[in-house]
């Protein structure tokens, strides 16, 4: 049996990791709340920019020529993914749960004989990948996922992604984020870029499409909207991620901390019994030395 | 008559509000939205976007480049950037149109395709400053 000691040794070590853990706890919170606000302010310009996206595609539905970033390069070869997690952990199966995810996928388009190349952004996902698919990697981006998200981090994301694609260095563009539900889920989701695919609907649902008057033109807009589109879509993604990041850690450390305390618990109730037992015994070594005299 | 303006950046809504006019810099010059008009989609320069409230003009807005989408019942302007004049810092303006010139220099002069970029990045940096003068 363990002595006092080590119980009271064990016991403190417990409590201070209850303190980091509900510290932790506090502090996600907190970031959760901004990364919210932000993730909130950011969504009125990508719905704009989809509906005049939405207009403009009616407008020029029919025509040829379409850029290659809405058709894509025609072809379906090669593939890239772009995992986003976190650059730390600690924030239960958030970044497990999209390695997973990724690692499914490229197992997936491999067994279907397509080339696939990641730009894994967030330590964690080019942690991961670099053990079995450091070939794949053209890329990755680390840093973005911390207090704020830059603007500028989808910008240079999305640039990159065009010259891959003006090289015809890749066919099909997906981003597998985790969309952020609530506090306590958030869902591995993947999410296609090029092509894109633009709702019918929603581009049809709007009577003023066919009386539109663009300048300078279709052509000219169409291409200028879209690297931005690109941009903001995973403007977007980074956002949630960050959200959902600060989400998981919250919950992850709310577990934590309450397992801490029935550790506490389970303990002390222990260390109250052994101490009894101790007592006991002592008692009883007084009151048989005094009968044997 | 109002009409609704929304002006947007990617990180947040700055505007949206009614008013009587809105004159916008449309790529190939400038532009009123004003209730009734026609729907259109336009190419926005950097330059000074001004809301009048009647003949008076109640707010004006510094945007980068961007978009501006006008139905005869709204209009929304998608910003790359977008400040009010009143905050524009010439200070940094200047110090961005320095980097953007030397960058002018130092850029191949058969790349077309660039060199129109930094053209147009720097003659916005150039409304930006004079927006923030002239204030």
């Amino acid at each position: 049996m363990a002595s006092l000691k080590e119980l009271r040794a064990s016991i403190g070590s417990v409590k201070s990791t209850r303190k980091i853990t509900s510290a932790m706890k506090m502090v996600a919170a907190a970031k959760l709340r901004r990364a919210q606000t932000h993730a909130e302010a950011a969504r009125p310009y990508a719905a704009a920019m989809r509906r005049m996206l939405g207009e403009l595609a009616a407008a020029m539905s029919g025509e040829d020529g379409a850029p290659k970033l809405l058709a894509g390069s025609g072809e379906d070869r090669v593939h890239l993914l772009i995992p986003v997690t976190s650059d730390r952990g600690l924030a239960g199966g958030f970044n497990s749960n999209i390695n997973r995810t990724t690692q499914l996928t490229i197992r997936r388009l491999q067994a279907e004989g397509k080339t696939v190349r990641l730009l894994p952004v967030g330590r964690k996902g080019f942690d991961f990948l670099s053990r079995d698919y450091a070939d794949l990697i053209v890329d990755h981006v680390i840093g973005v996922g911390g207090k704020e998200v830059p603007f500028s981090a989808a910008s240079d994301l999305g640039a990159r992604i065009t010259k891959l694609l003006e090289n015809s260095q890749l066919d099909v563009c997906t981003v597998i984020y985790n969309r952020f539900q609530n506090v306590m889920s958030q869902v591995p989701t993947p999410l296609q870029l090029i092509p894109l695919g633009l709702d019918e609907a929603e581009a049809v649902s709007d009577s003023n499409a066919a009386q539109y008057e663009f300048e300078p033109d279709e052509q000219t807009l169409l291409e200028r909207l879209l690297p931005r589109n690109l941009q903001v879509q995973i403007y977007a993604a980074l956002l949630e991620s960050a959200a959902g990041e600060q989400g998981a850690r919250m919950t992850a450390m709310d577990n934590a901390t309450r397992n801490a305390g029935k550790a506490i618990d389970r303990l002390t109730q222990k260390y109250n019994r052994t101490r009894q037992a101790n007592i006991t015994n002592d008692l009883i070594e007084i009151i048989s030395g005094a009968q044997a005299v | 008559m109002p009409i609704k303006v929304e002006i947007i950046s990617p990180e947040k809504v700055l505007v949206s509000r009614d008013v009587d006019m809105v004159v916008m810099p449309g790529e190939e010059g400038d532009i009123a939205a004003m209730p009734e008009h026609a729907p259109m989609m336009l190419l926005l320069r950097g330059g000074t976007v001004s809301l009048y409230d009647g003949d008076t003009v109640t707010d004006r807005y510094f945007v980068g480049a961007g978009f501006a989408d006008m139905t005869p019942t709204r209009c929304t302007i998608l910003a790359d950037e977008a400040v009010p004049v009143t905050e524009i810092s010439i200070d940094s303006a200047t110090a961005r149109l320095e980097e953007l010139t030397e960058a002018w220099d130092a850029a191949d002069k058969s790349d077309v395709s660039r060199l129109e970029g930094i053209m147009s990045k720097i003659q916005s940096v150039r409304a930006e400053i004079d927006a923030g003068v002239g204030h």
